[in-house]
């Protein structure tokens, strides 16, 4: 093809100074940049919110917050961690990595790029402001329905037009963020690399990056039957028109169970480059872990009603969401037994990203084996909407999906800052991570089978020594990440020079650029073999 | 596969996203600050306004930087990738409504009627609910109505919006072979023909609302025909507005036979509004 002009290769390190670079960027390590420090932001709003409710469940009877203000932290808590933290997190690590992974020179398309950052904080101010608006200061009229907002209830909130239309938001952010990451995915690898050699967080980012396009639409469906039931008289879950609340139900968890693999499957990727680089050994089965990622997104397709076992479905339909849910267990046992054999017999070496690569396949497949126990109906019976399933989304989000992002935080961060952070530090917050999150949410798989049911602000009794054991995990895991933040910061002024190659086994493109990577990588294209 | 990573390009700097997202959130919070507070809508036009000002000057960049030949081979294959899988998000976003008609009508409707292992709920809550389609529930919610048949307007419109079809890549074909009056002339039948659609269907609202006291709050019939109907018209209008800006950038000679992506995805989303009105046709008005 032609080479005609590439605007910026004249002037390699230039761009503007000051804010409008950040308003203004198309580069996707200033937009990734954005991303990471967006989701921090809202992490730490998002674990205010969880620690107002560890603090409230310390012991039972109401002491610090009302029942309503509780259901508005234990909803927010939800809406600010999945949209706020998790996925913008991820879709920040796939802005700084996919194009220098895949030998592009930047996303495909930079400017809807910035666009998709930069709806981010728009949409989470208008879904926290509601929490402000009322005659007091944190009145309690933000979203109080929990986060799922099954109709009917959430059509008795009367903000619910703010909560709609930030949903609205945040999918547009999504859509367009897919889109990108697709596109770049599949057009713009350097020479060489064919689909089956490309690492394995950009396979999982390709089919996550699916996933959103396929049903960030459909929650837009949903919240719109849910603005239209509410202002201008549509029935769609109102059984005397003729709709049904239980459609509600259907439709949302169309959307909401891929969303959860949506939340996965990037941080699968992320283990799937830590293990092999401080195991010093080729990933072990490298052609099925596509397809197992491939696999558990078709099935995160026809599993949704699992969510829904006790809703008054017919017994066809259960057992059929039975079988669907459990048949998940093989092609993510597949993916947790090829980590293990790349560590089989392997040179490893715990340097931080390892350590959370490790507690990530350890306490992720715990969270996985209580998923199977969730699937089978006639116990889900016994455990549905108790704090055994909290424990169980706890234990894939936050030792999951959360520990996938720090663990790559760890592992990319001297190749963005070029500097090596202080490993003192860095095992200080894991070990406190990794004691506090369990002292956090193991209990919670006892008081969940002692009966404790979900969303209280109150609980007998009998159940106070594990909550207590609880908040005072959290609270503990809460503080711990201010480590992080410290230790990022420090990072960023200062601390040895980090090499190009940054870790000893470490291989892929990413690793032949200088650290930090320059403002423009890859240029011109490098040759994969 | 890229063969020129050299010469793809990365646009500078640029302020119109952020001015999207000021624009968008005006509009939707506007919207919000209006169904909720019952506040102005001025919050919410000038939003819309912001969003207009943000995409003349954000495709105006696009034009101007495509006609200056800065985007080569690989950049139109983002751009292709891009409209389809856009498309596709807009396909699953008519799936979530199209899910909810089949619902109600396979399970929703039978259900409150007393099928399956409802027998008690149908006896105790609604005893005297025969299961029917078009239903607006045991509540007859929005009163007595008449349903829309399919083989008045409905199937003019099918032919409208097929003719339309066959128009538009009568105006490609125009297109390839360099003939710009075949171009112009398609383009011009084909947002006639969309326009000519919108028209229609506004009528057939307007009919619905004053002769069959057919609204969008009669129970799930309304419900679902109006939001279905609804959201194709508006998608309808987005389509033909983006063949009008194709028509008038053909008029004035922005496209050859080799370089004309914006064509292609007009042409491309116009086909997918095309093929949901045939879905519409048969599940909301033919087989009600």
């Amino acid at each position: 093809m032609s080479t005609t002009m590439t605007h910026d290769a004249g002037h390699h390190e230039e761009h503007p100074t000051g804010i409008k670079r950040w308003l203004f960027t198309t580069n996707h390590k200033d937009i990734g940049t954005l991303y990471l420090w967006f989701s921090f932001t809202m992490f730490l709003i998002g674990g205010t919110f969880a620690l107002v409710i560890r603090a409230e469940l310390f012991e039972p009877g109401l002491q610090i917050v009302n029942p309503q203000f509780f259901n508005m932290m234990t909803t927010m808590h939800g809406l600010v961690m999945i949209f706020g933290a998790i996925m913008p997190g991820f879709v920040g690590l796939a802005n700084w990595q996919i194009p220098l992974m895949v030998g592009a020179p930047d996303m495909a398309l930079p400017r809807m790029n910035n666009w998709s950052f930069w709806l981010l904080p728009f949409a989470a101010t208008m879904l926290v402001a509601p929490m402000f608006m009322g005659a007091h200061f944190m009145d309690g009229n933000g979203p109080w329905f929990g986060w799922t907002f099954y109709a009917p209830l959430s059509l008795q909130y009367n903000h619910l037009a703010y909560f709609v239309f930030a949903i609205h938001l945040l999918g547009i952010s999504s859509i367009m963020g897919a889109i990108n990451i697709i596109a770049t995915i599949l057009n713009m690898r350097a020479p060489g690399m064919t689909l089956m050699k490309m690492p394995l967080f950009v396979w999982t980012w390709l089919i996550t990056a699916f996933l959103l396009i396929a049903v960030m639409p459909v929650l837009a469906g949903c919240v719109t039957m849910l603005l239209t039931d509410k202002y201008f008289g549509t029935s769609f879950f109102n059984a005397a028109g003729g709709g049904d609340p239980v459609l509600f139900q259907h439709v949302f968890w169309f959307f909401g169970h891929p969303e959860v693999y949506i939340m996965i499957l990037p941080a699968f990727g992320i283990v799937s480059q830590i293990i092999p680089t401080f195991a010093r050994k080729k990933l072990f089965g490298y052609s099925s872990m596509v397809y197992a990622t491939a696999s558990i997104a078709f099935l995160s397709f026809i599993v949704w009603a699992h969510h829904m076992f006790t809703v008054g479905m017919p017994v066809a339909g259960e057992l059929f969401f039975m079988y669907a849910t459990v048949l998940i267990a093989v092609p993510t046992g597949v993916k947790v037994f090829n980590w293990v054999a790349t560590m089989w017999r392997g040179s490893m070496t715990f340097e931080p990203p390892m350590l959370w690569a490790i507690s990530f396949v350890f306490l992720f497949t715990i969270g996985g084996l209580s998923g199977i126990m969730l699937a089978v109906v006639p116990a889900d019976v016994q455990y549905q909407d108790t704090y055994f399933v909290v424990a169980h989304f706890h234990y894939v989000l936050v030792t999951g999906a959360l520990f996938g992002i720090i663990g790559a935080v760890y592992y990319w961060l001297p190749k963005w800052t070029g500097n090596m952070y202080s490993d003192k530090l860095a095992k200080w917050h894991f070990w406190l991570s990794l004691v506090s999150v369990n002292l956090t949410f193991f209990p919670m798989h006892f008081t969940g089978l002692a009966g404790m049911p979900r969303r209280y602000a109150d609980y007998p009794l009998e159940f106070t020594r594990f909550n207590q054991w609880s908040s005072v995990g959290a609270f503990i895991f809460g503080f711990s990440q201010l480590l992080l933040l410290i230790l990022v910061i420090k990072c960023i002024r200062g601390g040895q020079k980090a090499t190009s190659e940054v870790w000893e086994g470490a291989e892929g493109l990413e690793w032949t650029v200088p650290s930090p990577a320059p403002y423009h990588t890859f240029a011109i294209a490098p040759e994969v073999k | 596969m890229s063969e020129s990573h050299g010469g793809y390009y990365l646009p500078q700097p640029s302020y119109w996203p952020l001015v999207g997202s000021v624009g968008l959130f005006l509009a939707l919070g506007g919207f919000a600050h209006f169904l909720v507070d019952h506040g102005s809508p001025l919050w919410m036009i000038s939003g819309f306004v912001i969003l207009a000002i943000m995409m003349f000057g954000w495709f105006g960049t696009v034009i101007h930087e495509s006609g200056s030949g800065a985007y080569n081979a690989q950049v139109d294959r983002s751009f292709r990738m891009g409209m389809a899988w856009f498309i596709f998000s807009e396909v699953m976003f008519f799936a979530a409504f199209f899910g909810a008609l089949f619902y109600m009508r396979i399970f929703a409707e039978p259900w409150l009627g007393g099928a399956s292992n409802n027998f008690f709920t149908h006896q105790w809550l609604y005893p005297d609910y025969v299961a029917h389609w078009p239903s607006n529930g045991p509540g007859t919610v929005g009163g007595k109505f008449g349903q829309m048949p399919a083989w008045g307007l409905p199937a003019i419109n099918t032919l409208i919006l097929l003719s339309s079809g066959v128009t538009v890549t009568w105006a490609h074909w125009g297109l390839k072979k360099n003939n710009r009056g075949q171009l112009i002339l398609g383009l011009f039948m084909t947002v006639a023909l969309g326009a000519l659609f919108v028209g229609l269907q506004a009528f057939e609202y307007h009919h619905a609302y004053t002769e069959l006291n057919l609204k969008l709050s009669t129970g799930a019939y309304g419900s679902t025909f109006f939001m279905l109907t609804g959201f194709h018209g508006l998608h309808v209008t987005i389509g033909a507005i983006m063949l009008l800006v194709v028509l008038l950038r053909s008029v004035k000679g922005h496209f050859s036979p080799h370089h004309h992506f914006a064509f292609e995805a007009a042409a491309w989303y116009w086909h997918f509004v095309d093929v949901v009105w045939l879905g519409l046709f048969i599940f909301v008005y033919w087989l009600a």
